[in-house]
């Protein structure tokens, strides 16, 4: 029982959490291991909220504290799910201890993303561990079939798949059907779709943090336009394959070598 | 590929290839070595050298060096818990290596008495592989239990291996040998589903034309 493509590991099981836990073939037990993985994500959630929290560079870290939901255009839940990115984003950068979701650069998407809902809706830990387990199968899809690295494809495989990730996360946990889940992994892997691998001096920071941001932000919206019944006209599957191709189509600058986009730019301080 | 590659690792960031992976080849180092690191040189190449002090992989590899695992909080005090445990060592920059990957680190370790050298490189989401072991061309990513050991190239030295390690039900993974010239020295890596036991180890070190026997546990 195996699946290598997001059509695959939906015909498994009635339910997609199923499916994942029984392709399952590591040695240690499953559900123990990702209830650990929930614990870490919200430590380091408060760890990122610190206002005095510096990165080793000085580049960034204790922004995610000055955003304020009261006062946030965008309503509370998109205001408390970019703090929460950019909280453990930030961490991560100040040598935090954080949990790769698939990668450092882009770990605060899936905790941005289910904290945030979970305050606004109440779900349960079990709930959220079964996301985690949707997430982590459709995490292992875009893997197999395109890339999760930066290095290899460029953000899109960072953060563009940990928002595809984080939006079929939302679907399931808002109650969504697995055709309005394969949507939502669509519109949020298209919707990223390009980005670029541009960190300035090499290091996982700028613009690494707040590109998770938009990475929850686009999570959201991806699974909102899914839920309101919006398909997708392009499948999960042809939409991370793209994701690929378009990963190895980028030159080199543009893939986390420090030298384009954002890395050759100046910066405003320091 | 394993879900917990994907929600995982469990790390001190801010990166896995130059933390989490830098972590991982300082602790085969050190577990090779066999016990603790009294002294180690460690060449820094590629991105590793222009990026180590915001990345804190130089942290990470002595962090590695005294077998901490890549969740630990010690981490990002490691320099200063090395220092104050006497472990003397020293960080330099290596410009020249043939084909290596970017992310490469050359580490030469003592301590015990004993001496090990290698090269290895941190090939992603915290993965890493060991490329050069002694001076010999080798290729493991430490993820299974491995067994390294050191021969004279000759017949029949690896069917005595194999056939020692069939007798004990020990299932091999994936199996190289590599040498340097033909009748030289030459490694057998072995990466095992089964803990070989130390009675096994012992046994295989008494084998003819095997020099010396190491395991390597896998890596969390």
């Amino acid at each position: 029982m195996d699946y290598s493509s997001i059509a695959e590991l939906f015909a498994l099981a009635p339910r997609v959490q199923d499916a994942v836990r029984a392709a399952y073939r590591g040695d240690s037990d499953a559900d123990i291991r990702m209830r650990e993985a929930l614990h870490v994500m919200r430590e380091s959630v408060a760890d990122g909220m610190q206002p005095d929290l510096k990165s080793v560079s000085g580049m960034t870290g204790g922004q995610a504290a000055k955003i304020d939901p009261e006062k946030a255009l965008g309503g509370r839940t998109l205001a408390r799910a970019s703090a929460i990115a950019l909280a453990v984003a930030e961490s991560n950068a100040a040598m935090g201890r954080i949990v790769a979701a698939p990668t450092a650069g882009a770990c605060g998407i899936l905790p941005g993303a289910l904290f945030a809902t979970e305050e606004a809706h109440g779900y349960t830990e079990d709930e959220l561990i079964d996301a985690l387990f949707t997430a982590a199968g459709v995490g292992r899809v875009i893997a197999m079939r395109a890339s999760i690295s930066g290095a290899q494809g460029g953000c899109q495989a960072e953060c563009g798949s940990a928002s595809a990730m984080a939006a079929a996360a939302l679907v399931q946990l808002a109650g969504g059907t697995k055709e309005a889940m394969e949507s939502a992994i669509a519109f949020a892997m298209m919707n990223l779709m390009g980005l670029v691998c541009d960190p300035v001096k090499g290091l996982v920071e700028v613009p690494c943090v707040y590109r998770n941001v938009i990475g929850v932000a686009n999570a959201l919206t991806a699974a909102d336009m899914a839920l309101a019944g919006i398909v997708s006209p392009i499948a999960a599957d042809e939409a991370i394959d793209a994701m690929g191709r378009v990963g190895s189509m980028l030159p080199e600058a543009l893939r986390e070598t420090g030298k384009g986009g954002c890395a050759s730019c100046k910066l405003r301080v320091q | 590929m394993d879900i917990f590659d994907v929600i995982g690792p469990i790390m001190i960031g801010p990166s896995s290839s130059h933390t989490a992976g830098a972590v991982r080849i300082g602790c085969v180092a050190r577990r090779l070595l066999g016990c603790p690191v009294e002294k180690a040189e460690i060449g820094l190449y590629g991105s590793f050298a222009s990026t180590y002090q915001g990345h804190g992989t130089d942290r990470a590899i002595v962090a590695g060096l005294m077998d901490m695992p890549v969740d630990d909080p010690r981490i990002r005090d490691s320099i200063a818990l090395a220092e104050a445990a006497g472990m003397q060592f020293r960080f330099f920059e290596v410009d020249n290596l043939r084909d290596a990957h970017p992310n490469t680190v050359l580490i030469r370790a003592e301590g015990g008495g004993a001496k090990i050298e290698l090269q290895a490189a941190s090939v992603g989401g915290g993965a890493i592989r060991v490329e050069k072991l002694d001076g010999i061309r080798v290729s493991f990513s430490g993820k299974n239990n491995t067994l390294i050991i050191m021969h004279t190239d000759a017949p029949g030295v690896i069917a005595h291996v194999t056939s020692l390690l069939a007798g004990q039900s020990v299932n091999i993974a994936a199996m190289q040998v590599f040498r340097t010239v033909p009748g030289g020295v030459a490694v057998m890596v072995i990466e095992a589903d089964d803990l070989p036991s130390s009675s096994m180890m012992d046994c295989l070190r008494g084998l003819r034309g095997v020099h010396t026997v190491t395991l390597l546990m896998k890596l969390d």
